[in-house]
């Protein structure tokens, strides 16, 4: 499978997310252990394992989202190229922009299409008209939904169907050309035609982005993932390459979700 | 397919109750009851309200008063009912409205049908509405202009008749122009000399030129208007009442005539057609009972759209605070179970907190920093409709907090995240993907607020309505808007015509009409603001989750 192949960028590196003893707790309940893990820079990692099992917790502290909810709190640290998220000098609001986020449901601003392409920059208080023009080009295009909407841009999102939806999200979330994009198993709302475009649109991304995606399909995470990581509640069992992960698993745990005995 | 089934198939167990049938029912019939009060109540009001500018026909009835002496009387009847007397037999009464307070003051007459001897519909009898003494009934006999004098057997009586009271219409604008606005115009001028004189800023000296100017001018124009009111006395309409008394109107009280025992339908439908134009676009008369209810309908639309203006942003930043921003603890909480109680104030007690708050202390403070030369009158510190807007915008507030809570609250978390994944700050989030969002519902809260302030009057009456207010707080005199002055409201209007006015038995047809026209004002408003809210909703459809 051509997914497989790892990009090996000189300008990569190994070590881009450094997810380093982390433990993530909402209020009395600890939701992560101790997790350590390296994601390489341009490449798709994705997180599998059982429901609550704490591999959206784990993803949506890569953006810091989790801050939004009252009486969280976390040991170890995350860096992104060396620097501490948790460092006082971040700004949660930079680190966003850096970091890109696609979540489970479409989600699309009661807005029009080039609107919603554009909020990112809108927010960041960038509004040249000609800038934005080329941004709703450049990202529609990279969503691989330019042709389709290029003649009602400035229609309402919500005329678009399900697939069409979630490929204008993932424009958003590009439109700002972030470093890494964080999927939230992007395909759950979406039928098999749709999911199928969303995954060739990962592949195709993965050379100009750091992808970490959640999954509950293991397909999906063969077809379009180059490192897979397994959590199991709320601890890191296992991570390596995808396809030897898939066809060796070390763990007994691993190869009985897999092969699909529980799930 | 449960008929096919043969009876003890076991398939039909379910019992009545059971299935709830009963609960249907009831539910059904306290629907039913309540569209059946509402329709009736509008229906009542509507037939009531459009009847009373249809012409009805005047009767002349020979009634008995003595032995063997009757009285002529002319008019509509308005009423007939059965009254018992103590011994047992009954009697079939009827009133019957006379018009002419000119020659008596009791327009409406009770007559026993027992003592009517003879009853016809002459076709020469006309009715006639004046400027003062509401309608009177006659029979026309000439009209005597300058000219000459024209029979009222002439065929170009009619023609004649209606020029003059067209020509008498135009006058009386000309008349009100020059004493409203350019007399106006000198009296706040002199006004303005005597705060002068007053605060010591110029001398009396000084003054005495400009002022003598003023005041021939002011001569002249008064002279002008005196000139035009006696030019329309030369011409009269004379004629008699049925019971031979003469009367002869003056050509500058007549407002408009009508024979209605002579028109067919259309000629009816259209003179009713005309009375309802007269009643929307004109000043009321004679204390309210006579003439239109323009100035009522402005004063509503106007006050209810200032109310809007004010409690709209006021309750939006209020609920945007109390949802997004405030930590959800036992103060936020008790500060809803506040909010909802304000709704549950009787309205008389926002009246009374206007008057003290906004009228007295705000108002008056303001008229010592800003209108200290007109004191001791005053000016802000005064009832008036910007005061009147803000007491109701009070009132109105828990409805439009507790709408665009529950719109705010509605707005799926996936959609803040996202924002927010994109970089936006939370007050970015709010502005430009929460509130946006959340927009038809807060029209919602905005439309229900209008719709509870629109009706009120309990308020109002200790704020800024008048029974009668001299000019309109929007006009064509700089500063064109006029917040501190009174006004007038279709549901004071209601009010005071109905217990307040000398003769309520003639004011009843006006009220109904005029509880039509609040209604349809009210729904009108109403609608308007559900058209913005559609097209609203139409341009962010919300998403299919």
């Amino acid at each position: 499978m051509p997914a497989q192949a790892t990009s090996t960028d000189a300008a990569s590196r190994p070590d881009f997310i450094q997810v380093d003893q982390f433990s993530f707790h909402y209020g009395p309940k600890q939701a992560l252990f101790d997790i350590h893990m390296d994601i390489p820079e341009h490449q798709v990692t994705a997180l599998i394992g059982p429901s609550g099992c704490g591999k959206s917790t784990l993803l949506r502290n890569l953006n810091r989202m989790n801050d939004l909810i009252e009486g969280v709190r976390h040991e170890g640290d995350i860096r992104i190229g060396g620097t501490s998220l948790y460092d006082p000098s971040v700004e949660v609001i930079s680190l966003r922009k850096r970091v890109g986020m696609v979540f489970q449901k479409y989600n699309p601003f009661a807005k029009s299409i080039y609107e919603n392409v554009v909020f990112s920059l809108r927010v960041a208080g960038r509004g040249r008209k000609t800038e934005l023009d080329e941004t709703v080009e450049r990202a529609l295009t990279d969503a691989a939904l330019w042709d389709e909407v290029k003649d009602r841009l400035h229609d309402s999102a919500f005329g678009l169907s399900g697939g069409q939806q979630q490929r204008l999200c993932i424009a958003r979330a590009i439109a700002n050309q972030p470093e890494i994009l964080l999927m939230d198993e992007p395909c759950a709302a979406l039928d098999p035609l749709a999911t199928l475009r969303i995954e060739d649109l990962i592949i195709g991304l993965k050379q100009r982005y750091t992808i970490v995606i959640v999954t509950h399909n293991m397909e999906q995470a063969t077809r379009c993932s180059d490192r897979t990581a397994f959590l199991y509640m709320g601890k890191l069992v296992e991570y390596g390459p995808t396809l030897a992960m898939f066809e060796r698993p070390k763990e007994p745990q691993t190869e009985a979700y897999i092969t699909g005995r529980f799930s | 397919m449960s008929d096919a089934l043969p009876p003890n198939s076991g398939f039909r167990t379910t019992g009545r109750s059971r299935r709830g049938e009963p609960w249907v029912w009831l539910t059904a019939a306290g629907l039913a009851i309540g569209v059946i009060m509402a329709l009736g109540l509008f229906l009542l009001i509507l037939l009531k309200g459009t009847a009373s500018f249809w012409p009805r026909p005047i009767d002349v009835m020979e009634v008995r008063v003595a032995e063997g002496a009757t009285e002529k009387i002319a008019g509509f009847v308005t009423q007939e009912s059965t009254r018992s007397e103590p011994d047992g037999t009954e009697h079939r009464e009827i009133q019957v409205f006379r018009g002419n307070k000119d020659i008596r003051p009791e327009a409406f007459v009770f007559i026993d049908e027992a003592n009517i001897a003879s009853r016809s519909r002459p076709e020469d009898l006309m009715w006639v509405e004046r400027m003062e003494y509401g309608p009177g009934i006659i029979e026309p006999v000439a009209l005597e202009t300058p000219e000459g004098r024209i029979e009222a057997a002439d065929p170009s009586f009619h023609d004649k008749l209606d020029a003059v009271i067209e020509r008498s219409e135009q006058a009386r604008e000309e008349i009100l122009d020059i004493e409203r606005h350019q007399i106006g115009r000198i009296s706040r001028e002199l006004e303005k000399h005597e705060r002068a004189e007053r605060s010591g800023e110029k001398t009396a000296q000084e003054l005495a030129g400009r002022r003598a100017e003023l005041q021939a001018s002011f001569e002249k124009l008064q002279a002008q208007s005196g000139a035009i009111h006696d030019k329309l006395k030369e011409t009269k309409l004379v004629g008699r009442t049925v019971d031979g008394a003469d009367v002869s109107y003056t050509s500058d009280v007549l407002v408009r005539t009508f024979m209605p025992n002579a028109a067919g339908f259309f000629d009816r439908l259209g003179e009713a057609l005309s009375r309802a134009g007269a009643f929307l676009s004109e000043d009321p008369r004679e204390a309210n009972t006579e003439g239109g209810v323009f100035p009522a309908i402005f004063g509503t639309v106007v006050m209810t759209l200032a109310m809007s203006f004010f409690v709209t942003p006021f309750g939006v930043i209020a609920a945007i605070y109390l949802r997004e921003y405030a930590s959800q603890g036992l103060m936020v909480q008790f500060v809803r179970i506040s909010v909802n109680n304000l709704a549950g104030v009787p309205s008389i007690v926002f009246g009374v907190f206007g008057l003290a708050f906004f009228v007295y202390t705000v108002g008056g403070t303001v008229d010592q920093w800003f209108f200290a030369d007109k004191l001791p009158t005053p000016t802000y510190g005064t009832p008036g409709i910007l005061w009147a807007s803000l007491t109701l915008a009070l009132l109105t507030l828990p409805v439009v907090i507790v709408a665009t809570e529950e719109a705010l609250a509605a707005v799926p978390r996936g959609v803040r995240e996202a924002a927010l994944a994109c970089g936006a700050s939370k007050w970015q989030t709010i502005q430009r993907v929460v509130l946006p969002a959340s927009l038809p519902g807060i029209l919602t809260g905005v439309i229900l607020a209008m719709a509870r302030g629109a009706g009120e009057v309990a308020p109002l009456m200790l704020v800024g309505v008048v029974k009668l207010a001299p000019s309109l707080p929007i006009d064509s005199i700089a500063p064109f808007v006029h917040p501190e002055r009174k006004f007038m409201h279709l549901g004071f209007h209601i009010y005071d015509l109905g217990f307040q006015s000398p003769d309520a038995e003639a004011a009843k047809p006006i009220v109904y009409a005029t509880a039509l026209l609040l209604i349809v004002v009210v729904v009108t408003l109403n609608l308007s603001a559900i058209l913005i809210r559609n097209k609203l909703k139409k341009r962010f459809a919300v998403s299919s989750f």
